[in-house]
């Protein structure tokens, strides 16, 4: 099978879609022209034409609730948040709009939408060009949050999300862009709300999702020469999260790491650890043990950010200490 | 012209126009007017009186006093047009026909409302027929009409949206955004500013330099009017103009429509930061009345006539709180998680 870059499956899974169905359309701050800055949309604006894929205004407000009004008139649209941490100017839009419409109107509307947003950091793109939202997202019920990080994933859960009659938040790792991975040509799908287990193991269960399970199993592979055997959960969407997969590891490791690249406070893992905790405190023999950025700012520079962002030794540490217990 | 009757116009109030219907609109038509104003009047009245016997509750924000605005503004539209509502959104979703018992309702958050009881007064949308609902966050309903035109331009239809929203509205930054992206793409799209000179308590003049808010319009390049919001055929002629001119595909257009909120913030304020005794002489200007005096006046229908559209009026609204109080039912805490996402999936 082919090999092709995550920049590419995003493309590929965005040009499938619009060929097949005339009311999906993109929209964002140069996404058309300049086929956005990581290259993910370019060549879509010769393929579709301008009507579809649109170059906004930067009014981040503004296009997001374009786009939800689009969705629940029959257009299903992919707006794009040209770095996840401007989100915050949709907050409104995403928050009381998108996530409650559906709710609050009884049901009689749908917003089938997808909001695509690069997130993560590395690279030293300092404060406001590195943060990782999922945490805020995933508290907001109407939401689905997915993401997915290996190539196969990412083109199968962007065609899911597209075909979804939900708003969903697609987080696409900055880093990730140039990863390659086997892909089938083909459209295909990959279901929201499966959690996949990528690599089998009985002593510890780390759970990450998106950069950080590559981190984790990374570490899984390290500590295997250690005669550690880690089993490595991918969760790929976080709202819905699939603790089947996650407790029937557990009942096996009865050790958990949980893995978020986020600042620790008040993120995904907190919320994870505690819903083990909730569904299956017996099965643990030690305490679940979270591992998460430092809560700062992300600093400018390289050597500080590396101290921020969790890595394969801060990773490696939770492991042992799960051990010890 | 019914100039026949003096009236005592604030001088402030530079936008009054006397009522002229235009040759198109027909007895039928006018008489329709004057009964969905008459309809948006009493069942906001009727509000009023629920609430403050603890028969509804939540937050239920009065159109009265606007009646000319939606009645005005929803008649120039075709089937198949939409709007999109605001906080004070009862008067647009009358206008619009929506079922007024349905609407009664869910203010009793009863099983059979609108929005089976999850919405309340701020949310009652119906989007099939063009109500792509109230919302009760101040300027949130922009970017969605502007999707709303959005998606009716590349679906090469021929819809056309109207944006409803205040003067507080006004000053969101997404009201920039959103008028901004319908004239850069020549959206079919009409944005109605009430404009109704108050935020809850604060005053436009404190908050806004200028306070003729059609002007605005010129920035965007759009056309921009402003007309007196008490006058419902003066409304109904200059929305029809802008929906004709946006379903030629010649873009959006702001009409503020300025008028004064006569009553309180919502339905319980009984508005002690006001001068009331300044307020007065702009009930002089209650759009209802001067379309009850322009109709016999003009020898367009009988005092009779009216009567028996008020009654009828009266009767229906008894009708809907009638059916709301006791043949609606509660809803069951079984649908606590429906609908909150599409196809029928359940997340907890």
């Amino acid at each position: 099978m082919r090999s092709i870059t995550i920049r590419e499956c995003l493309n590929e899974a965005i040009s499938q879609e619009m060929q097949k169905d005339d009311t999906v359309v993109l929209m964002g701050c140069d996404v058309a022209v300049r086929g956005n800055p990581f290259g993910v949309t370019r060549g879509l604006l010769q393929k579709f034409g301008a009507k579809r894929i649109m170059d906004t205004p930067i009014s981040e407000a503004g296009f997001t609730g374009m786009g939800i009004g689009a969705a629940a008139m029959g257009l299903r649209p992919i707006v794009e948040i040209l770095y996840s941490d401007w989100i915050t100017l949709a907050m409104d839009q995403i928050v009381n709009m998108a996530a409650k419409m559906r709710y609050m109107f009884g049901g009689n509307i749908e917003l089938p939408m997808v909001i695509r947003a690069p997130f993560g950091a590395g690279g030293g793109c300092a404060a406001q060009h590195s943060q990782s939202f999922e945490a805020w997202f995933n508290h907001i019920p109407g939401l689905k949050v997915v993401c997915p990080i290996s190539p196969h994933d990412v083109k199968g859960m962007l065609i899911t999300a597209i075909r979804d009659n939900n708003p969903v938040i697609f987080f696409e790792h900055k880093r990730a862009y140039q990863m390659k991975g086997e892909v089938p040509e083909e459209p295909y799908t990959v279901p929201i709300g499966e959690a996949v287990v990528r690599r089998p193991g009985k002593d510890v269960t780390i759970v990450a999702y998106s950069l950080m399970a590559i981190r984790a199993m990374e570490v899984a592979e390290e500590l295997a020469q250690e005669e550690i055997d880690c089993e490595v959960i991918d969760l790929r969407s976080v709202l819905p999260l699939d603790y089947q997969t996650v407790m029937n590891s557990v009942a096996k490791t009865n050790r958990v790491v949980v893995v978020q690249e986020a600042n620790l406070r008040g993120g995904l893992a907190s919320d994870i650890v505690a819903e083990i905790i909730d569904r299956g405190f017996d099965l643990l023999d030690s305490p679940p043990v979270r591992v998460g950025g430092l809560n700062v700012p992300m600093p400018y520079n390289v050597g500080l950010e590396n101290k921020v962002i969790p890595n394969k030794d801060t990773i490696k540490e939770a492991v042992f200490k799960t051990l010890q217990g | 012209m019914n100039a026949k009757t003096e009236r005592n116009v604030p001088k402030q109030f530079t936008c009054y126009t006397p009522l002229k219907a235009p040759k198109s609109l027909d007895k039928a038509q006018q008489l329709d007017m004057y009964y969905r104003m008459r309809l948006i009047r009493e069942f906001d009245t009727k509000v009023k009186d629920l609430w403050m016997e603890n028969e509804i509750y939540g937050l239920a924000h009065s159109y009265v006093g606007a009646e000319a605005i939606a009645v005005g503004a929803c008649a120039a539209l075709e089937e198949g047009d939409a709007i999109t509502s605001t906080h004070r959104g009862h008067g647009h979703v009358i206008a619009k026909g929506a079922d007024i018992r349905k609407m009664m309702a869910e203010l009793f958050g009863k099983a059979e409302g609108y929005n089976h009881g999850k919405g309340g007064s701020m949310h009652i949308a119906d989007v099939k027929h063009g109500i792509l609902g109230a919302t009760g966050i101040v300027g949130s309903g922009m970017p969605i009409a502007v999707g709303s035109a959005l998606a009716a331009d590349r679906l090469g239809k021929e819809w056309v949206t109207l944006c409803f929203h205040g003067d507080g509205g006004t000053n969101q930054g997404v009201w920039h955004e959103s008028v901004n992206l319908a004239a850069a793409w020549s959206l079919p799209v009409v944005f109605i500013v009430e404009n109704n000179y108050m935020a809850i308590g604060t005053e436009l003049v404190n908050v806004t330099k200028e306070v003729n808010l059609y002007k605005r319009a010129v920035g965007y390049g759009i056309p921009g009017v402003q007309v007196d919001g008490f006058n419902v055929l003066v409304v109904y002629a200059e929305v029809k103009k802008a929906v004709e001119r946006a379903r030629k595909g010649e873009g959006p257009s702001v009409i503020e429509a300025k008028f004064m909120r006569l009553l309180g913030h919502f339905v319980a304020d009984d508005q002690w930061y006001r001068d009331l005794e300044a307020l007065k002489p702009y009930w002089n200007l209650d759009p209802i009345v001067r379309m009850k005096e322009y109709l016999v006046e003009e020898q367009i229908a009988t005092l009779k006539e009216i009567d028996e559209i008020d009654a009828r009026v009266v009767e229906e609204i008894n009708e809907a709180i009638r059916y709301a109080r006791d043949e609606c039912t509660e809803p069951s805490v079984g649908v606590l998680y429906e609908n909150l996402y599409a196809d029928g999936e359940i997340i907890k």
